[in-house]
């Protein structure tokens, strides 16, 4: 491609977002700030109970209430031929509405879209569900067993599905909904040989990605064989490609549009309402709403609880010689991206280190709870809490300062991976060298307070990117030489719009005012996986780059007889070409259209596809087109009388690549740190009898203003990527990930209590806190006796 | 059981036919069309539906209609005055304190609300002030420093 020097101009600059006056003064529109005119709008009927069949449903009262416009049940969707009934993004095991079963307490059973919202309401009271109840399973190891209730008898798998997730299958007749084995080395050896053992269990609750924006959706049918939904969804191809499977149509007859979203963190990606809401604008022939209320969000998706099951062996000197992962994943009712989510946790499951003899088992299991799916981290931070807790339970045991064993066994460049690659690109060292240095490491401060202890505590991390995968882009350059982006990222708040147009103005010399970014509109951008995978900077950031080295060539070819220069000499400024020696005055890209073709209305359309591969130019294997990675540290002060933690100091690094925009780096950083410091502490789904207890934010606590530690430290490594736009990486996931290791390293660097159960309460502290004095006083009480 | 309710909004009388059981929220979204207040948890806790009556901040999800007649309301619409954006306004955008936003029209109120009410508050004070409003992305330390900014509180170096 053709070179441009960078001028600094907007590449590195903390620019605002470009919809920020919108974004303050209201005036941005988010999905549920539209009115689609005639549009009905719909409630759903969900299950009461975690598992049942459904004997009969009688819908026939609700269907006579004056208002109702149509009702969707069983009887619409089993057997129709104008569209499948099962869907999935892997395996086929949601229908619509339940077709026999019911699997977890809200579980879609019927629907009804009427004129207005309450009678809607009020014809959901009017359908009657007879219900045979069925033994049910909370627990996904539990769900292994064989006397565990069965949620699917058979499953099938997508014909089509996506590419990093070939092998993938379920194991029909059982809850087993994915195995995901990964192994290096002979493990069984590695332990013979090491100096110690150590085998702990951790566990991580479901949790919610609570973006406070619910789920909406507006389907219309609304042209011949023609669907298009208005949708809150950070992958609108894979929703495209989904409805256009459902409802036997092609590509191009299904729309899918994506507004700016009010969060998504994983919790918007795949189909969650529109194939229902498409099925009942095509049962009323007009177009339908739906909008979540706060409890339905929270029986829509959640985050997979984990039990981990971890054995690693090392030397005296901290050196690991083996590492054995049994990672028990649960997803719920029905598959969603589930496998992909146990896959990746499986890939860096051993840590960012260098061990010779690795075995990692994840295993995913089907049980009566929510659906669980895709969450900010994507199986890595259930991971990441059990090999970071382990590598401090390690050193203490040892003598060894935490920092100093971590580096003992970093990853290094051409590290040989579990995966089977040599890794690059690792800026593990710099990442933890600089949050030690940032909490001030190896110092103690001494609280006030006899009954506060303070403690420090480190983590890092590793994570990949889904691979292989495609992102394209379209650029119009207009009439008067402004730019015109067509892309399918989503903006979900982390600023990808301001990005991307920050891209393409370095690229085209076009300035950032005169560019504007057509986001996630299947219909007229080109194809993009997913806002997901903390993929979409490097990925249609790279798209966007290759498609204005495409306007660039063309630009050049028009130029270069007019100027007198080659094409290859052609030089882009202000919005300008111009020849390199100043020979000719530069002439605007207005002028130059009217120059060439004497005519207004011409402009053109440069293309950018980036598609990454599962293998390095030299045939190695890849499995991931960049690694996040990153390092925590943080300072805690613990109440020994309560078991408060309270995160006083908190440091937070990432290999960012390059800093596109700082201001957005920084953001995510904290933005990321503040979840975790969220799941490190408070949040977690209760279940009690089989029925989600705490589905709204008064019972599920998230982090508020007095949680957030008084400064949390964003360092920003830049370690140019080589195929990243201007070096740069993705780092949306980074900084949750590592939070609640550091946070549980630093308690127990504080009071010396170990707690291996997320999230971390004051009760759990507490106890264990007594728990510890008591086995002191046992002790003494040995001693003297 | 229609009623009237007669209401100002961001300055301009209003007299809107509403059934008794619409909250303000309903009333601002649906029947005046501003939908600059966003609902976020419908049970007063997230604080994305804050708007201010009579100078106080209030969940509009959790106020009927019926109950804020005869009351001054201020919407995020109504800040900026004329075209120009509120100082607050200009704070957020300056110290970068949102991301996806959906927060942030009640933020706003929150933080005009704290500042009619204590022109100097210290961090204490505004955390405390703050505590009923969610923000998910997590631009807490943001919105700190875009209050600051505001209040006379010695600022914390600038940040690239």
């Amino acid at each position: 491609m053709s070179k441009v020097s960078a001028s600094g101009q907007t590449i590195g600059q903390s620019v605002p977002r470009v919809e920020s006056e919108e974004k303050v003064t209201g005036r941005l529109k988010y999905l549920d700030d539209l009115r689609l005119s005639g549009v009905l709008h719909a409630k759903i009927l969900r299950s009461p109970v975690p598992h049942a069949r459904i004997r009969q449903i009688d819908a026939r009262e609700a269907e006579k209430l004056p208002g109702v416009a149509a009702v969707l049940t069983r009887d619409d969707i089993v057997g129709n031929p104008a569209y499948d009934s099962h869907y999935g993004p892997i395996y086929k095991d949601q229908t619509i509405v339940a077709s026999d079963k019911v699997r977890y307490v809200g579980d879609p059973v019927a629907a009804v879209a009427a004129t207005r919202p309450e009678i809607a309401e009020e014809a959901l009271d009017r359908i009657e569900v007879e219900y045979d109840e069925l033994p049910w399973v909370l627990d996904a190891e539990e769900a292994l067993a064989e006397t565990a209730p069965v949620l699917h008898d058979k499953v099938e798998m997508r014909r089509e599905g996506f590419a990093d997730v070939g092998g993938i299958r379920p194991k029909d007749g059982t809850n087993l909904c994915n195995h995901f084995h990964l192994s290096m080395g002979d493990v069984e050896k590695g332990f013979r040989e090491s100096d110690r053992v150590f085998e702990n269990v951790f566990t991580s609750p479901s949790a919610q990605h609570s973006s406070l924006e619910p789920h909406a959706a507006v389907a219309s049918f609304d042209g011949p064989g023609r669907l298009t939904v208005w949708d809150t969804v950070q992958n609108p191809f894979v929703i495209r490609d989904l409805l256009a499977e459902i409802f036997h149509l092609p590509l191009s007859k299904v729309r899918v549009i994506s507004l700016n979203l009010g969060g998504g963190y994983g919790s918007k990606l795949y189909p969650k309402l529109e194939p229902l809401a498409a099925a009942l604008a095509l049962k009323a022939k007009r177009p339908v709403a739906i909008t979540l209320t706060r409890e339905e969000v929270f029986q829509t998706l959640t985050k997979h609880a984990a039990r981990i099951y971890l054995k690693t062996g090392v030397k005296n000197d901290g050196r690991i010689l083996a590492r054995q992962c049994r990672i028990y994943l649960d997803t719920g009712a029905y598959a969603e991206i589930g496998p992909r989510v146990s896959k990746k946790s499986a890939f860096t499951a051993a840590g960012p280190y260098d061990i010779p003899n690795v075995e990692v088992d994840s295993y995913l299991s089907y049980t009566n709870k929510v659906p669980a799916g895709a969450f900010r981290g994507f199986g890595v931070s259930q991971s990441n809490w059990a090999h970071e807790s382990e590598m401090d339970i390690i050193a203490r045991a040892l003598g060894i300062d935490p920092l100093e064993l971590r580096r003992r066994n970093l990853l290094q460049e051409g590290s040989a991976a579990i995966t089977g690659e040599r890794l690059q690109g690792l800026a593990l060292n710099e990442c933890l060298d600089e949050v030690a240095a940032a909490v001030e490491w190896g110092k103690r401060a001494e609280p006030k307070n006899p009954s506060l202890a303070r403690g420090k505590g480190v983590a890092c991390l590793i994570k990949t990117t889904v691979t292989p995968s495609v992102s394209s882009a379209l650029i119009r350059l207009n009439e008067d030489g402004s730019a015109t982006l067509y892309v399918g990222t989503a903006d979900i708040g982390q600023g990808s719009d301001t990005v991307l147009a920050q891209i393409a103005s370095e690229e085209l010399r076009i300035p950032l005012e005169q560019i504007h970014v057509a986001h996630s509109d299947t219909d007229y951008a080109p194809y993009d996986l997913s806002t997901s995978s903390s993929r979409s900077t490097f990925h249609m950031g790279r798209a966007v780059q290759l498609a204005a080295d495409d306007i660039r060539k063309q630009l050049a070819c028009l130029a270069a007889p007019l100027l007198g220069v080659s094409a290859e000499e052609v030089v882009f400024e202000n919005q300008e070409v111009r020849p390199p020696d100043g020979s000719a005055p530069g002439l605007s890209y207005k002028a130059l259209f009217m120059n060439i073709y004497g005519i207004k209305g011409i402009n053109l359309f440069g293309k950018g596809l980036f598609k990454t591969s599962t293998k390095h130019k030299d045939g190695e294997p890849l499995t991931s087109s960049f690694w996040s990675i990153g390092a925590a540290a943080a300072e805690v002060e613990v109440d020994r009388e309560t078991g408060q933690v309270r995160v006083v100091r908190y440091a937070t690094a990432a290999d960012v690549g390059k800093a596109l925009n700082p201001l957005f780096c920084r953001q995510q950083l904290r933005g990321g740190a503040i979840t975790g410091i969220g799941l490190a502490l408070m949040e977690q789904l209760v279940y009690q009898d089989g029925l989600l207890i705490n589905p709204n934010f008064l019972d599920y606590n998230l982090p508020r203003f007095l949680d957030i530690p008084e400064e949390i430290i964003p360092i920003l490594i830049e370690k140019p990527h080589a195929e990243g736009p201007f070096g740069a990486k993705g780092l949306g996931e980074t900084a949750l990930i590592p939070a609640p290791p550091a946070i549980a390293n630093a308690i127990e660097d504080a009071v010396g209590v170990r707690i291996t159960d997320l999230p971390i309460t004051p009760e759990r502290v507490f106890l264990a806190i007594q728990r510890k004095r008591e086995e002191q006083s046992a002790q003494a009480h040995l001693t003297k006796s | 059981m229609i009623r009237t309710i007669r209401m100002t909004v961001n300055g301009a009388p209003h007299e809107i036919e509403a059934e008794p059981w619409e909250t303000l929220l309903e009333i601002l979204r649906r029947r005046l069309e501003l939908t600059g207040t966003k609902l976020g948890c419908d049970q007063q806790v997230c604080g994305a539906c804050t708007v201010l009556m009579n100078g106080l901040p209030v969940s509009s999800c959790s106020v009927l209609g019926v109950d804020a007649a005869e009351s001054e309301i201020l919407t995020i619409e109504g800040l900026a005055a004329g075209g120009e954006l509120h100082p607050i306004q200009k704070a957020f955008i300056e110290h970068g304190a949102f991301q996806c936003a959906y927060c942030t029209a009640g933020l706003i109120l929150a933080v005009k609300a704290l500042l009619d009410q204590m022109p100097a508050a210290d961090e204490e004070q505004t955390r405390h002030f703050l505590a009923g409003n969610l923000c998910r992305c997590g631009c807490h330390l943001e919105i700190l420093r875009a209050v600051r900014s505001l209040s006379g509180q010695p600022p914390q170096p600038e940040e690239a």
